[in-house]
């Protein structure tokens, strides 16, 4: 019978706990809002992971995981781009760059921060792919799911926190304001993380949360995370990016108005409504 | 006849229905419920879906009042009702610091939904319990050019003075974009 259904009726973690107790072999495959993922699994254990179109070749996830720098990947894709991932491994552990050990926990990482993300998908079809495994050229991780489930739903509580506080990423974030206090000069005496740092780099009216997640490569969780801790600490205030759009005041006459309302006679008029208002609250 | 709106924002049972009430011309057209959460029984009946109140400014021209749901809930209503809004007011119950943190990402999130002027409204201040304005805004984490207004919802008068001050603001803006 076929596995199939919708995040929204089944969830995340209800997919992995079945998985798990089956010891399912296979994939799971689900159609997101715009996005898609695959997660495989061996014998009831999760083994790989991927998102979408992103890149998921050893040489992306190792350069992720910080042991192969930009220009060393540069190098690989140029020289060994046909090679699978099981041949490039083995060609990094021989000519010394990385430990097997290295590509082991990189991999482990990558898959980990997949499935962890999927957690917080609430709408999706997904279906069970008994046939479907990962290619013979990519390295598999086995992973008890028992602690996935259990860190992803702490994730997702978290998660659901953030998202209460942080609705939206589409603001950006400036210095705060404090008498006297010079807050820019202040942030380079304090100890913050590389990611922190990472995020204050871009503090600027013009850059939205969005645009430095992306920037960063950091996951909408982590850049909440890291902005939630900046705005606690009242290092950090959310505003309006430069150049997002303020929408003129729309009356009850609707399209017509606002455009109307553009035009220099379309501000007076506006001007006069609100002085109207103003001497009507006056009198009440 | 024009028609224009302003918002009235806030955590659950901040007094929003209340400071509609206060400067409405007509009885607040009202979509209250028995309230059936032993957790949110502090009053005995909330807002579900809006709150309406009206101003007659003259003949062609009126202003409308709209209340939202303070329940999380209920919050699908925020963006609906934020359409088109000439500015919108922030209530905070003063006496209960367990709602700033909602308060403020009420804020947050009108903010990203509509980025026309508002003002934050300390409810309550006449209670002995009500925290200081200056206190307020820190807990709200409040830029300093933002309006944090002392307001007694029950009290025309500051009702008045809540709405005027978001006024001044929405024409300030105005002037500013014109220059």
């Amino acid at each position: 019978m076929a596995l199939k259904g919708n995040l929204r009726d089944f969830s995340t973690t209800q997919l992995l706990n079945l998985v798990n107790l089956a010891k399912k072999t296979g994939s799971i495959i689900i159609e997101g809002p715009g996005q898609m993922a695959q997660m495989a699994f061996r014998n009831g254990k999760l083994i790989y992971a991927q998102m979408g179109q992103e890149d998921g070749n050893l040489a992306f996830i190792l350069h992720k995981a910080g042991k192969l720098n930009e220009e060393q990947v540069k190098v690989l894709r140029a020289r060994a781009a046909t090679a699978g991932d099981k041949e490039l491994g083995l060609l990094l552990i021989n000519a010394g760059y990385v430990s097997q050990g290295d590509i082991i926990a990189s991999i482990r990482t990558h898959v980990l921060d997949v499935v962890y993300r999927l957690f917080t998908w609430v709408e999706g079809i997904f279906r069970f792919e008994p046939a479907i495994m990962p290619g013979e050229d990519k390295i598999t991780v086995p992973i008890d799911l028992e602690n996935v489930i259990i860190e992803g739903t702490r994730r997702v509580r978290e998660w659901e926190h953030l998202v209460d506080e942080l609705p939206s990423l589409d603001l950006a974030l400036k210095f705060a304001n404090r008498p006297n206090v010079n807050m820019a000069e202040k942030i380079k005496e304090m100890k913050l993380s590389v990611e922190e740092w990472r995020v204050v780099h871009f503090i600027n009216p013009k850059n939205s949360m969005k645009a430095i997640a992306k920037a960063n490569n950091m996951s909408d969780l982590e850049m909440r995370r890291i902005v939630y801790s900046l705005i606690q600490a009242g290092l950090v205030e959310l505003i309006r990016p430069e150049g997002m759009a303020r929408p003129a005041p729309v009356t009850s006459a609707g399209k017509k108005a606002a455009a109307q309302a553009a035009s220099p006679e379309g501000k007076a008029q506006q001007t006069n409504v609100i002085n109207k208002l103003i001497s009507r609250i006056r009198s009440l | 006849m024009q028609t224009v709106k302003m918002v009235i924002t806030g955590p659950f049972s901040s007094g929003k229905t209340q400071f509609i009430q206060s400067v409405s011309e007509i009885d607040v057209v009202s979509t209250e419920r028995k309230i059936s959460s032993e957790a949110e029984k502090i009053k005995e009946s909330t807002t579900v879906a809006m709150d309406f109140g009206r101003i007659t400014v003259d003949a062609e021209l009126v202003l409308y009042l709209f209340g939202t749901p303070g329940q999380k809930r209920f919050d699908f209503m925020w963006e609906i009702l934020s359409e088109g809004m000439l500015g919108f007011v922030v209530m905070v119950d003063s006496t209960r610091p367990e709602t700033f943190r909602e308060a403020k990402s009420i804020l947050e999130t009108f903010r990203a939904y509509a980025p026309t002027p508002y003002v934050v409204a300390a409810n309550k201040q006449d209670k002995p319990e009500a925290w200081p304005i200056e206190d307020l805004r820190i807990a709200l984490r409040l830029d300093p050019n933002v309006k944090l207004l002392p307001c007694t919802a029950v009290d025309k008068e500051k009702v008045k003075e809540v709405l005027l001050e978001l006024l001044y603001s929405i024409l300030a803006e105005m002037e500013a974009q014109s220059a």
